[in-house]
């Protein structure tokens, strides 16, 4: 993909290829979705991705390696699917950091690397050898980016998360549900997807950092902290006026108060687990919606502020979802979008997959060629740039698929030193 | 010094961006927002100070548009555009979020810009990108999270409550960070390059590779994950994992210990409280702790390691149900295994842990005469630091400022707004 730069990208010079970041390269030990996300905007974006894994364990250190999803009946730590999903057009090449060989070999990779990027839990890093100190010494201006649940200082520094632990631990948890029950929380890893986004930006920053000034630095990201930043408001609520989330008739489930809106929310459709939701942002909006119920009660005067419409939302939802349940989902969305109302059937991933004009123009899902899965698809990024777009073809590598190349293209390494590294066990 | 410091960014205003120009912002870039005459509607959403009804006074305002200067042009009037095009070309990057086609009615659109800034560069974050036949479809942040995979996701094992929008604009602001990352990545490139170029952001495109699972188990092996009460989505029900504490808070659990001696440590823990005659099961842990090995993989295989996994799990809960949620965190933490306690998000934010790591941030507030704590930063960057450089923008503030360096008096100014 791209050309092996002798010298590592000084700044001030020329993209390569015509591509955004081909001029920067990644020493790269980041796993599952909340590093390896990182990574993959970056490798999409043309940076020369190195996964270094661990030879012993077949890098399943990264559990994705080997877990559900698979293509077929085959398993192993190549056909992991999330992986693949999350490890497109980078390379891999195994390294064995518990023999001084394999440590050398590592300090040549970051003496020619632009970032060295990781989350592991707090310390690993440190103990191999390779902590903040030891990499400046490698390289003075190396960028290192560590992002784990908690960060790496403070009093949860050595405890463990996973991506619904931060979504706990940062608020997130909380404010997705109905009020006066348990929480709903997200049904995936939104801070997985999203701590990943910081790592990310703060690569990008700290790559522009350099660009201008020839200095590198040390970035302690905290997941569960950069979760915290998304709930604004809600903490300006507190500091500013003493009102805690944690109160009455909060969190508000699919309602809206910031802005006021009503009705808003998701009702029941014709079929098994169907559903549409709703949003009138206006008493404009609202005559709209109550033109298409066209029954007697949606024309009562009640309604026809936001707040008779508020004051017995209850009851207006009731109603509503007795207009919805009998209807098929899209026809609704359909006629409710055409009188210039929001509304989107809740889409099931086949229905935005494969039936959505809204992501299959976009590109959204390239497929991509995995050396042993075969033509596989995947999440595509949701941006187009003009000049330089991304470039998402080849799969995640396999276990130490490009440890050869790396050797001999990036280090100099002829065959006979690389055959007696794979005899020694380092690679 | 910050990594944009030097960058100018200009903004239209609207509530769809607002936070991608505070990301830029809080990094040191010098952002200018462009209003429309009377204020971006986002100033009259609640909270306020006081519950006061105020332009001035929204603490949603106040959040989303830190480290902005702000400025009023009516963008219908003429010579308001001709301040816009002089804005522009004192600028390094134009970020917005109106609907597709309007820059263009008004010839300021990346065809029109460029030619008076030949390196700008662009990013349009729209709900659907500017060329896609859905492009004029009205959205909320609702809309987008049901339309584009999230919501589908999220909700109650109980199938009858609708799935549940996780709250917080989180659709606008997951498409803030990719406009974001659009920005940087080509800010890196014109760095290298001196070219800038046009970026066009999908929101709906956003949401729907923001969720994990749910789009790799259709793309990968054609299956369709459920939602579940507070863990993931999967093709089948799981067990579950969030449980109710002694003080009636709620703790997330789900991993078991990780190592023999771990299961042993959990069954001392559970002598310690007085609770293993309360757990028949507990004897497996006990055991647990001279084996040499236990692998999740040997579950469902080796009788005796599913009977060990069965009973961390029966100990979790019982432990959890025991103990106010924050002492079960703790305690489970320090024996290494991953708990979390649900926190609400000014729990959150007066946690020791993120009060030491100095999360909280003043920001003065000159127009009140004393400071506001904030969020702080997402990420800790010692080097080209985050940092709030000031309150949000009264309306139309700063412009003798930035439109009077651009060589526009106070009576041209008037013929702006």
């Amino acid at each position: 993909m791209i050309e092996s730069n002798e010298s590592p990208s000084p700044h001030g010079s020329v993209a390569a290829n015509g591509t955004a970041l081909g001029t920067v390269r990644i020493c790269d030990f980041t796993g599952q979705l909340a590093g390896a996300g990182a990574t993959k905007w970056l490798a999409a974006f043309g940076a020369e991705v190195i996964r270094i894994e661990d030879p012993v364990n077949q890098g399943t250190w990264d559990v994705l390696r080997n877990m559900v999803p698979f293509v077929d009946d085959r398993r192993g730590p190549d056909l992991g699917g999330g992986f693949n999903n999350h490890n497109v057009e980078k390379k891999g090449i195994t390294l064995n950091l518990r023999t001084d060989r394999g440590k050398e070999i590592l300090t040549e990779i970051v003496e020619k690397s632009d970032v060295v990027s990781e989350n592991f839990a707090a310390g690993v890093l440190d103990r191999w050898g390779f902590g903040w100190e030891e990499l400046r010494a490698i390289r003075e201006d190396i960028i290192y980016v560590s992002n784990c649940g908690f960060g790496q200082v403070g009093p949860y520094g050595s405890y463990k998360t996973w991506g619904p632990i931060v979504q706990a631990m940062s608020g997130l948890t909380f404010t997705s549900g109905l009020p006066d029950t348990e929480p709903a929380g997200w049904g995936y890893s939104y801070m997985d997807h999203t701590g990943g986004m910081y790592m990310a930006l703060a690569i990008l920053f700290a790559l522009i950092h350099k660009q201008r000034t020839g200095e590198g630095q040390w970035v302690d990201l905290s997941c569960t902290e950069a979760g915290l930043t998304l709930n604004g408001p809600a903490i300006l609520d507190w500091t500013v006026n003493g009102r805690p989330m944690r109160r009455a008739d909060q969190p508000e489930g699919n309602r809206n108060s910031s802005p006021p809106m009503a009705p808003h929310g998701i009702f029941a459709c014709r079929g098994d687990d169907e559903w549409v939701s709703i949003a009138c942002r206006s008493d404009a909006d609202w005559e709209v919606l109550a033109g298409l119920i066209d029954e007697p009660w949606a024309r009562e005067a009640k309604w026809k502020t936001l707040a008779g419409r508020i004051d017995q939302q209850d009851d207006l939802e009731t109603r509503i979802t007795s207009w919805t349940r009998g209807q098929d989902k899209f026809d609704l969305q359909r006629r409710v979008l055409a009188g210039g109302v929001p509304s989107a059937a809740v889409q099931k991933p086949p229905e935005r997959i494969d039936n959505d004009p809204g992501t299959s123009e976009f590109g959204l899902w390239p497929e991509v060629e995995h050396t042993k899965m075969g033509r596989v698809r995947v999440d595509g990024l949701p941006v187009h740039f003009a000049k330089t777009d991304w470039k998402i073809e080849r799969g995640g590598p396999c276990v130490g698929e490009h440890t050869d190349e790396i050797l001999s293209d990036l280090l100099g390494y002829d065959a006979d030193e690389i055959a007696k590294l794979h005899e020694e066990g380092v690679v | 010094m910050s990594a944009l410091h030097g960058t100018r960014v200009v903004e239209i205003s609207n509530e769809r961006i607002a936070f991608a120009g505070k990301l830029l912002g809080d990094m040191g870039a010098d952002v200018v927002l462009v209003e429309a005459p009377g204020g971006d509607s986002s100033r009259n959403y609640a909270p306020f100070v006081d519950d006061e009804p105020d332009p001035e006074k929204s603490l949603y305002w106040w959040h989303y548009n830190t480290s902005k200067r702000g400025i009023v042009l009516d963008l219908e009037r003429e010579t308001a555009r001709d301040a816009f095009m002089k804005l522009i070309a004192s600028a390094d990057v134009l970020i917005e979020s109106e609907a597709p086609g309007r820059l263009a009615s008004l010839g300021l659109d990346y065809d029109e810009l460029c030619q008076i800034k030949p390196d700008l560069i662009h990013v349009s974050m729209t709900p659907f990108g500017r060329e896609n036949s859905r492009k004029d479809e009205p959205v909320t942040d609702l809309t987008i999270l049901a339309g584009g995979g999230p919501v589908w996701s999220c909700g109650y094992d109980d199938h009858s409550i609708p799935p549940i929008r996780g709250g917080g604009n989180q659709g606008y602001q997951t498409g803030c960070h990719y406009a974001v990352l659009s920005a940087l990545t080509a800010i890196f490139y014109h760095g290298a390059t001196g070219e800038g170029q046009f970026i066009d952001v999908s929101m709906h495109a956003s949401a729907n590779i923001t969720t994990e699972m749910s789009s790799y188990f259709h793309l990968v092996a054609g299956e369709t994950v459920i939602r579940q009460t507070g863990r993931h989505a999967m093709p089948m029900m799981t067990m579950p994992v969030q449980i109710k504490c002694k003080d009636g808070r709620y703790a997330t659990t789900g991993m078991p210990p990780r190592s023999p001696q771990g299961f042993g440590d959990l069954y001392d823990w559970l002598e310690e409280l007085g609770l293993v005659e309360q757990l028949p099961e507990a004897l497996f842990l006990d055991r647990a702790r001279h084996r040499e090995s236990i692998g999740f993989a040997e579950i469902g295989v080796d009788e005796e390691v599913t009977a060990i996994y069965s009973a961390a799990r029966e100990a979790i809960g019982l432990i959890c149900e025991n103990l106010p949620v924050d002492e079960f965190f703790k305690g489970a933490q320090k024996l290494g295994i991953a708990v979390g306690s649900i926190l609400s998000p000014e729990e959150a934010y007066e946690d020791p842990h993120f009060v030491e790591r100095g999360f909280q941030v003043e920001v003065e507030h000159p127009e009140l005469g004393h400071s506001i704590r904030y969020p702080g930063a997402p990420y800790k960057m010692p080097t080209s630091p985050w940092r709030i450089s000031r309150r949000a923008p009264q309306l139309g503030e700063h412009a003798e400022e930035v439109l009077g360096e651009l060589g526009f008096d106070a009576a041209a100014r008037k013929e702006f707004s």
